[in-house]
């Protein structure tokens, strides 16, 4: 298994090295991808994927947290519980593409009729819908170790907090989710991780702009979206290279999120 | 144990699959998108008459070469003939067969789809973001009669490597200077303003679903999803409508000895439309390489055959523009040429 | 009712002068069922999409599904009519494939980490394939393009196999490990103590009772693989026709959908909409038969 693991590395090191050799550092620093010109730095994806990654994260740990809440904590059994959660895990199984199908049909034209009254050019695609539909593709991931937290919180820290007076809000506000807090950061690092490599939902709703830009209401590019549309035509060496560059990259920033995440979830676990 | 008797049939499944019933010949070809709806029909009706199945995958220009350069298909399609540059790259030297003619429309989403007259410089402006609403006084000076309405425009260009990107671009760089020195010709550009869609179909996607929006798109596209599209004065001065005559006629022009020279863009024909281009697809010249069947090149070449010669009557109904006389004979030079393990495939 | 369910306004001290609630308490209990309301009000926001999703695409999807649509091949551009026959085969196509790359690998490697769970080697080996789970999966694509697709010299139904099996195969490696964890150690005890030898008794005792755990985790790979597209966009590269040979490229659901959906003809947007109502039925139906195996088959010890 760890074999499969540095082959892929090594593979994906191997394949770049053409492109990790020409571009060198401004590989990461630059944010021009101009193949007339054989010019290719990935800022411009870099920056996509943070952004639509944390504006997703923001939304979705909101979503999750409610959702851990009531099940965790209001809701802990009964058929209205089964009901959500089977909802959560069958948002998770969704495939990506029919969420950009989605996306395209349903979030686009609703960001344009947003974008419209406000005065800004009515895209409907771009970094704001990608990352709304990211939000809802990773929320059941935080949801449901959110929620395993939330209802491992030992019962007489919260009956200490009600019998003192406070009322169940501020008992989940001020003792279940300091608690839980570790817990729950590591499930919002997981979900991030999943955001980072995301690809078809956000090719099909982000507007494919290879540019660098942190307006959200304007179209971008994120790692994977960039990967997927160029790939099969990548003529050049160098175009390949840098594309499998970028995939390297990819593969770094989200194993060292992921192993982050889990490593936040054991310690909290074990407790 | 059921579960063992699940595997092994599903082995059987698997193994007969791998041996592959069904011995008849299936050619792999890959690239443009802008003339994929006359490859979609003449495959299919190829595939009817001789049984020789062709599984084309439109992914662009930029991946119909690349997949060539890989050996991972038969043939490419393209709409520019690759570039000397990148032609030493290839690992063979190749062939460019011309197939069938096509122009680039402007097409845009406007309430009411009205038909607006361009320039060239305004086209370029366009696409340069230069030019940002819709009732710019240049725009609206050439067509007094449309009321243009106050939206922003939005650029919609290709996200793939493309042929049309490159045709456009090239017809761009010959009428605006502006152009030239800011974002040049190629298949895959800096465009400096517009979101992205894949492949020819996903701009006409994108143009059709956002209001304000303008791109660039193959004839068919336009016509077939009733999109309007711009009238442009080409370089005779005439206002020329793109349509299958006007295509045509742009074709009309002095064919080179070499015919991979010819360039239609701006065309020197006094009623062709300025945005026109042949289209090629690509295959290496000796075709005995890895171990590639006879019967298979064979096939292909006949093919190729047919779809310069019978094959056309199926461009016109489809406003694409049959090949000229003059290029067709070229192209037949070019078939010929092609041989295996030194011996021409057609004589 | 316990402890927790005990409201605090009946606690004396809440009460001031005249009998009714202190100010301060009143606004606290507003803000009680203001958060309750709000949880509420959030958590179906975020089921609101699986919602979206569900209806959109039966009411849509389903409309498109006939006899003709299931059988047939694609036509081309402009022509009305045709199905998503190949997509289908195809599909299963690779995921057969995958799953015998990945089922065996994936049992194996979960008895060894079950096995082998507090051993260095086994942290390690934990570590690697969570590690592979996490890594997305256009990355896998490319991975496979560079090991099978360029050295073959051609697109096949083998290289999108194999990017679908390291994506399959750490699910089934962490189902199983969790499902043989589970299994009280007794058992395993009992068997090598009436002398079965330790392949014997991984074979005929341990998996066969935890086969519910395993059957659910090959499931849940399944479902995954089943709706992935970005690492089939150069591996099984797509194919109007059928395509039975594994040596040459293949249609999937996933890329009938992405290929149809972006496009601007209705009548091929309209094939996008009934392939995504197949996959849904597919991957939803694996994922409740899944819930079902694991509820009903679940063993007490």
């Amino acid at each position: 298994m760890s074999v499969l693991l540095i082959a892929i590395f090594f593979s994906l090191l191997l394949t770049s090295r053409h492109a990790i050799l020409a571009n060198g550092f401004r590989f990461i620093t630059g944010s021009e991808w101009d193949p007339v010109t054989n010019t290719f730095r990935s800022l411009a994806f870099v920056v996509g994927t943070l952004v639509t990654s944390l504006i997703a994260l923001v939304i979705a740990t909101i979503l999750a947290l409610a959702l851990a809440i009531l099940m965790g904590e209001y809701f802990k059994s009964g058929p209205f519980s089964a009901v959500m959660r089977t909802a959560v895990e069958l948002l998770a199984g969704i495939p990506s593409v029919v969420y950009g199908f989605i996306g395209l049909f349903f979030f686009v034209p609703v960001v344009r009729a947003i974008e419209e009254p406000l005065g800004l050019p009515p895209f409907g695609v771009g970094v704001f819908t990608t990352a709304l539909l990211l939000a809802f593709m990773i929320l059941p991931y935080s949801a449901s170790i959110a929620r395993e937290m939330i209802s491992l919180v030992p019962s007489d820290l919260k009956e200490a907090s009600l019998s003192l007076g406070a009322t169940r809000s501020e008992t989940v506000w001020k003792v279940i989710l300091p608690y839980a807090r570790g817990g729950i950061m590591g499930g919002v690092l997981l979900s991030l991780g999943r955001a980072l490599g995301e690809t078809m939902a956000v090719t099909m709703v982000i507007g494919n702009a290879n540019v660098l830009t942190f307006n959200v209401f304007a179209p971008g590019n994120t790692m994977a979206s960039v990967i997927a549309n160029e790939f099969s035509e990548a003529s050049s060496d160098i175009y390949l290279s840098s594309l499998i560059e970028i995939g390297l990259l990819l593969f770094v920033i989200s194993t060292l999120i992921n192993i982050a995440g889990k490593v936040v979830v054991n310690r909290m676990a074990t407790r | 144990m059921r579960l063992s008797r699940i595997a092994l049939a599903a082995l059987v499944l698997v193994a007969a699959a791998a041996l592959g019933f069904g011995q008849s010949v299936e050619l792999v070809g890959a690239g443009a998108t802008f003339p994929a709806p006359f490859y979609s029909k003449v495959f299919d009706e190829y595939s009817k008459q001789m049984g020789v199945k062709v599984n084309y995958q439109a992914i662009g220009s930029g991946g119909g070469q690349t997949q060539l350069k890989n050996k991972t298909v038969d043939f490419g399609a393209s709409d520019v003939v690759v570039t000397d540059e990148n032609a030493k790259t290839f690992p063979a030297s190749f062939v460019s067969i011309p197939m069938v003619e096509g122009s680039v429309t402007i097409t845009y989403n406007l309430p009411g789809n009205p038909t607006l007259k361009l320039t060239s410089d305004i086209v370029a402006d366009i696409f340069l973001g230069t030019i940002k609403r819709w009732n710019d006084p240049r725009i609206s000076a050439l067509n007094p009669d449309v009321k243009l309405p106050n939206t922003a425009m939005t650029v919609v260009h290709r996200s793939d490597g493309s042929g049309t990107t490159a045709v456009f671009s090239d017809y761009l760089s010959k009428v605006s200077a502006d152009w030239k020195s800011k974002v040049g010709v190629g298949q895959s550009l800096n465009w400096p303003v517009g979101v992205g869609g894949k492949g020819n179909p996903g701009v006409a996607g994108l143009v059709k679903q956002l209001p304000g929006a303008v791109g660039y798109v193959e004839l068919i596209y336009a016509l077939q999803n009733k999109m309007p599209y711009a009238t442009l004065k080409n370089k005779s001065g005439n206002w020329i409508v793109p349509s299958l005559a006007s295509t045509s006629e742009a074709g009309m022009v002095k064919i080179p000895d070499d015919v991979t020279k010819v360039n239609l863009t701006d065309s020197e024909a006094a009623n062709g439309y300025p945005i026109s281009t042949f289209t090629w697809i690509l295959v290496y010249k000796e075709q005995n390489y890895d171990n590639r069947p006879k019967d298979k090149v064979e096939a292909m070449m006949k093919l190729l055959w047919w779809m310069v010669h019978d094959g056309q009557q199926y461009a016109e109904p489809l406003a694409y523009a049959k090949l000229p006389a003059a290029v067709v004979a070229k192209a037949e030079t070019i078939l010929k040429s092609v041989t295996y393990g030194g011996t021409p495939v057609l004589k | 009712m316990s402890a927790i369910d005990a409201t605090p306004d009946t606690a004396p001290a809440a009460y001031g002068l005249g009998g009714r609630l202190d100010a301060r308490v009143r606004a606290r209990l507003r803000g009680d069922v203001a958060f309750r309301v709000l949880m509420l009000v959030l958590s179906f926001i975020a089921i609101v999409p699986l919602g979206l999703i569900l209806v959109y695409i039966i009411v849509r999807g389903a409309g498109s599904i006939n006899w003709q649509f299931l059988t047939e091949l694609p036509k081309p551009i402009g022509e009305a009519g045709g199905g998503i026959s190949n997509a289908i085969v195809g599909t299963f196509i690779l995921i057969a494939i995958a799953s015998v790359i990945s089922i065996p690998l994936g049992v194996l490697a979960g008895i060894f980490l079950s096995e082998q769970a507090k051993s260095r080697l086994g942290t390690v080996a934990r570590l690697s394939v969570e590690t592979l789970m996490g890594i997305p999966s256009i990355v896998l694509g490319i991975v496979a393009y560079s090991w099978l697709v360029r050295p073959m010299g051609h697109f096949s139904a083998v290289s999108g196999g194999v990017a679908l099996s390291m994506i399959m195969l750490p699910v089934i490696t962490l189902t199983t490990e969790q499902t043989l964890l589970m299994i009280p150690v007794t058992l395993r005890e009992a068997a090598l103590a009436l002398g079965a030898s330790y392949p014997a008794t991984i074979l005929r005792i341990i998996l066969p009772s935890g086969m519910s755990g395993l059957v659910t985790g090959i499931l849940l790979a399944v479902a995954r693989g089943a709706g992935e597209t970005a690492p089939l966009l150069f591996t099984a590269f797509g194919n109007p026709f059928m395509g039975v040979n594994v040596f040459k490229p293949v249609e999937s659901l996933p890329h009938t959908i992405f290929y149809y959906a972006t496009s601007p003809y209705p009548e091929w947007q309209s094939l996008a909409w009934g392939a995504s109502f197949v996959l849904l039925v597919v991957v939803l139906a694996l994922n409740i038969v899944t819930k079902l195996v694991t509820s009903r088959w679940k063993i007490q010890f």
